[in-house]
């Protein structure tokens, strides 16, 4: 083979690899275009959704919380502004030495030291960092002057609850917290971590309404999570405003009144149900709560014995006493066995099979007392009689009929049923028949008898209006609209007669108002504001027949307080056109005519005065505005 | 050298050779070396600095480079191609030092005013000493097995100095580039299995001589989702800014996913990413047509060249670049896992670019030296 023909061969091999080579690199070529086609156009939307959540953040904004104001427009929780000092890493540079200026103008502790150092470390050098939250405006102005030297800090508004009233309104309020884990619903609002919900009271039950709806800022960010800017903001709607029954001047004037004793008050309009005041001393202020209470308050509240982080108008569950000898004689009196006529011999005592049951007046008694003498003296030989006739089933659906014994549905959270015990009731729970004697104590409102102070204020309420089941309201109006609960003001007649009726109301009008009734010491003296009540008290340790057969029954001032007799007094006003109802229970107060009656007379004088002329009935106070 | 810009008989005169000059190549790697400043001015969010102008400068200096190589006589390459193979080898070597040294993966060679990537200059050395070892060589020659080791042992000592760095990329590209130039040349296919079944067989004897963070390495360049964060991530967000660029692009200057620091390295790896995603497929493809271009070029170069040697030097130049750009291109597409690879002519990076243009050059003095006639032998002619 010539060399000129191994030349041409090596040309030929050459070009067909070449050419060869050149196919499988166009091959590759298109592998690349056919990649981009299914990137770029097949897949593209989806790539596209994928860009855009990478870029574009959505930042919930919080809604302003709404107001909780009382029937006149007073606000009563409302949201104040929450100065902050932040401190940002990447713009102060020296942090610490940042800080150490800082302390010079306002208080930074150790502990606020070492977890801004903290959060500096943890979180990227963009994100504000607090120092020290609710500064008063004296800080907040000494750290704007000084801002030049200050690189990095600014201050940050921020909102949190406040409540003016403090504890006058504790237990109605209840008070607003972070949000837990199990409280979670899946709404994204929770889930800031600024985010507060009502924990209690009318913050809780209404804490839907108060709450508004978020709003949403779209921003752009970088891959480490800057804000570039906003692309498009929702702004949050502001929850609605919540105006209550309550008169804040009557609550406040009732919770003073109180001073110092372990009670309850409850006032309440006898024809609509609004609570016009309802007081449980002694009382927390909720704005101890919406900063977070520290270990110390919260041990301190556990350990009094008054309780104060209890409502006893609405848990506390007491006997009534003489309060529910109103039942025992309506019950009677329905039934037809005995009649206003009716005599009872009252020797001061009462025998029943073996036993003695004593009148409070042991000494002499009160001899031949018919049924108005019985109300207006609080015989109790009287009523042990009308109890036995009239037998517990009859007298338990009496109570019933007028709000005992079960759950009244106050819109707050908390409420108890208290108790009415009945035949079945003792079959059920305690296992042993009912015996006649349990009548009698019922009759007079002890033994097994437990009702709450709202519970006493709707049976006086019911008694004060002729006989229509009433029910209790504290919510007015949400967001201007008057509440679904007083839409329907018109309640049932409870079916009694009201001839029957009379005789219990005059019976309750001369408690106060005759010279010889138990609380005539504690009368309404101003015509036409005349008040009908009646006294109670409620044995919290049984007297022995030892101490009363020697008549060893100590001083009151001498009996611990704990052993004391629980106080009670119901009352309505004014008796010519009865409009209030009032219920007061001071806890181991002795006898209600000393503690209780002044305290419902003064609250009853100051319901009616506050009143002459104010508000227009079914008139909402609060109009729709914006809160904070 | 000066010298041999007219030596040998056929030997022209200096405006003749700047004449025959492929300008409108020259015109095209221009084009494309733009793209690059456009891309680079974007990446830096719409300024000059700090990328664009120094890629610009180092671009004025490459072309001068890619000139004054094209118009030195070809032979003086061919007499050169052994010596500057060895010079290459030694750089990867000083590489090799350095890295044992330094601990980590060293690729960069620091002369003190400036610093290469010898496994660059290895990329067109090794054309150049594989098409002189061919260019003398018969269909008989080449059908000798024996004639086979020497070019074996010109890829394999490289390729096992870059996998110890360890460059896989780089490593592969030197193989995949010799085989090709020896298919070209009329190796048999046999043994190009035979090859194949070695460079396999090589690999767990290559695996144990590797040191731990070294086998980390290679097995994430395998696998990028080994590593969530960093690789992987990268493509992942690479392939949502190719994607989300659509069919027209989101416009100049308004890539999403490379202005707001999703997209990584953009300057350089990611660079066609980012074209992609402010370009649309309309732009990409034009890119790519760019490049189909210059290979259509290379080839027509590599046909109409006499000698063996001008042939062999223009397939291996064309090779060379289109194994970059592929791997580049189908990286950030997630189509090969690979890791650190740039794009030819127009990612950032200095010692890439101008090495790339005076591969050109050869390329170009290829052209300009189509009719020398070069004997079989060195100084035979």
């Amino acid at each position: 083979m010539s060399m000129k023909q191994r030349d041409q061969q090596r040309d030929q091999v050459f070009t067909r690899r070449a050419l060869l080579l050149g196919g499988a690199k166009l091959g590759l070529f298109s592998a690349l275009v056919g990649r981009l086609y299914y990137l770029q156009v097949v897949e593209a939307e989806r790539y596209k959704v994928l860009a855009e959540d990478n870029r574009i953040n959505l930042k919930l904004l919080a809604p302003p919380r709404g107001r909780i104001l009382d029937r006149f427009g007073e606000p009563l929780a409302l949201n104040r502004l929450n100065y902050r000092v932040v401190i940002v890493a990447e713009q102060a540079r020296d942090v610490e030495h940042t800080l150490d200026q800082l302390a010079q103008l306002i208080e930074v502790t150790d502990a606020d030291r070492r977890r801004v150092m903290r959060d500096v470390r943890k979180k990227r050098a963009f994100v504000p960092v607090t120092v020290r939250e609710n500064l008063n405006w004296d800080d907040v102005s000494k750290i704007e002057i000084n801002a030049p030297d200050l690189p990095g800090v600014s201050i940050d508004v921020g909102q949190s609850r406040f409540y003016p009233h403090t504890e006058a309104v504790g237990h109605i309020l209840g008070y607003v917290g972070a949000v837990s884990e199990t409280e979670l619903t899946g709404e994204p609002l929770l889930e800031l971590p600024e985010f507060r919900i009502g924990k209690n009271g009318m913050e809780k039950t209404r804490d839907l309404d108060l709450r508004g709806a978020a709003g949403a800022s779209q921003v752009e960010v970088n891959a480490v999570g800057r804000v570039i800017r906003e692309l498009n903001r929702q702004d949050a709607i502001p929850g609605k405003d919540v105006e209550l029954t309550l008169d804040i001047g009557l609550q406040e004037f009732t919770r003073q009144r109180i001073g110092d004793e372990s009670a309850a008050a409850v006032v309440m309009d006898i024809h609509t149900g609004e609570v016009l005041a309802m007081v449980s001393a002694p009382a927390f202020d909720p704005n101890l709560f919406s900063h977070g209470l520290n270990a110390r308050d919260w041990e301190e509240f556990l350990a009094n014995p008054k309780q104060p982080l209890n409502n006893k108008a609405i848990q506390g569950q007491y006997p009534p006493g003489s309060t529910f000898k109103m039942m025992t004689a309506l019950a009677a009196l329905d039934a037809g066995v005995i009649t206003p006529a009716t005599i009872v011999n009252c020797p001061g005592h009462y025998a029943l099979g073996d036993r003695q049951w004593y009148c409070w007046k042991y000494k002499g008694g009160h001899g031949s007392v018919d049924l108005a003498f019985a109300i207006k003296q609080s015989c109790d030989c009287f009523f042990y009689e009308t109890a036995k006739r009239v037998g517990i089933d009859k007298l338990a659906a009496m109570a019933k009929r007028f709000g005992m014994g079960a759950r009244l549905g106050l819109d707050i959270p908390g409420e108890r049923p208290g108790n009415i015990p009945t035949r079945d009731w003792m079959l059920a729970t305690r296992g042993h028949p009912w015996t006649q004697g349990e009548t009698l104590n019922a009759g007079i409102g002890q033994g097994m008898v437990l009702v709450t102070p709202l519970q006493l204020a709707v049976m006086t309420a019911r008694i004060a209006n002729g006989g229509y089941a009433v029910v209790p309201h504290l919510t007015r109006a949400v967001g201007g609209k008057p509440a679904e609960n007083v839409k329907q003001p018109a309640f049932p007649s409870l079916g009694v007669n009201p001839a029957v009726m009379s005789h219990v109301f005059n019976g309750m009008v001369a408690v106060c108002n005759d010279p010889r009734g138990t609380a005539f010491r504690s009368r309404i003296a101003e015509p036409g504001l005349e008040m009908a009540g009646k006294t109670g008290s409620a044995q919290v340790r049984r007297v022995s027949a030892a101490e009363r057969d020697h008549d060893v029954r100590r001083k009151d001032a001498e009996i611990p307080w704990r052993e004391r007799d629980h106080a009670l007094f119901i009352s309505f006003a004014p008796i010519q056109a009865p409009r209030y109802a009032c219920a007061v229970v001071v806890e181991h107060g002795l006898h209600g005519s000393d503690t209780a009656a002044p305290i419902a007379r003064d609250v009853l004088l100051e319901a009616q005065k506050r009143d002459l002329g104010r508000q227009p009935p079914g008139r909402i106070a609060g109009e729709p505005k914006a809160a904070g | 050298m000066l010298a041999s810009f007219n030596t040998g008989r056929q030997g022209m005169p200096l405006l003749r050779k700047i004449w025959q000059i492929n300008w409108s190549l020259v015109v095209l790697l221009l084009v494309l070396a733009s793209v690059g400043f456009v891309m680079l001015y974007s990446a830096a969010g719409g300024s000059l600095e700090p990328w664009a102008v120094r890629q610009i400068a180092r671009a004025g200096m490459g072309l001068v480079l890619m000139i004054v190589v094209a118009l030195v006589d070809i032979r003086f390459w061919m007499r050169w191609a052994y010596a500057g193979y060895f010079v290459a080898l030694l750089m990867l070597i000083g590489v090799e030092l350095q890295g044992s040294i330094g601990m980590g993966a060293q690729r960069w060679l620091d002369l003190g005013v400036t610093q290469i990537q010898p496994s660059e200059v290895m990329k067109i050395a090794l054309v150049l000493a594989l098409a002189r070892w061919f260019h003398g060589a018969s269909i008989e020659d080449v059908g000798r097995l024996t004639y086979l080791v020497a070019p074996v042992a010109l890829v394999g000592a490289p390729v096992a100095l870059v996998m110890k760095q360890p460059d896989l990329g780089t490593a592969l590209m030197l193989l995949m580039g010799t085989a090709g130039m020896l298919f070209v040349v009329g190796v048999r296919w046999w043994k190009f299995a035979l090859g194949f079944a070695g460079v396999i067989a090589a690999v767990p004897l290559g695996w144990n001589l590797l040191r731990d963070y070294q086998k980390a390495r290679v097995l994430t360049f395998l696998d990028p989702t080994r590593d969530p964060l960093g690789a992987g991530y990268h493509i992942i967000q690479s392939k949502i800014a190719l994607g989300s660029g659509g069919t027209f692009g989101k416009g100049f200057l308004q890539g999403t996913q490379s202005h707001l620091n999703f997209l990584p390295e953009k300057q350089t790896d990611f660079i066609f990413t980012m074209f992609a995603e402010e370009f649309g497929m309309l732009g990409s493809l034009t890119l790519l047509g760019l490049y189909l271009l210059m290979m259509v070029y290379g080839y027509a170069i590599a046909f109409r060249s006499t000698s063996q040697f001008g042939r062999l030097v223009a397939i291996g130049i064309v090779t060379a670049v289109f194994l970059a750009m592929f791997i580049n291109i189908a990286m950030v597409m997630g189509l090969i896992p690979a890791k650190g690879s740039t794009l030819p002519m127009v990612s950032y990076g200095g010692s890439s670019l101008v090495v790339t243009m005076i591969g050109f050059g050869l390329l170009i003095g290829v052209w300009v030296h189509r009719d020398v006639r070069i004997g079989r032998r060195v100084g035979e002619d």
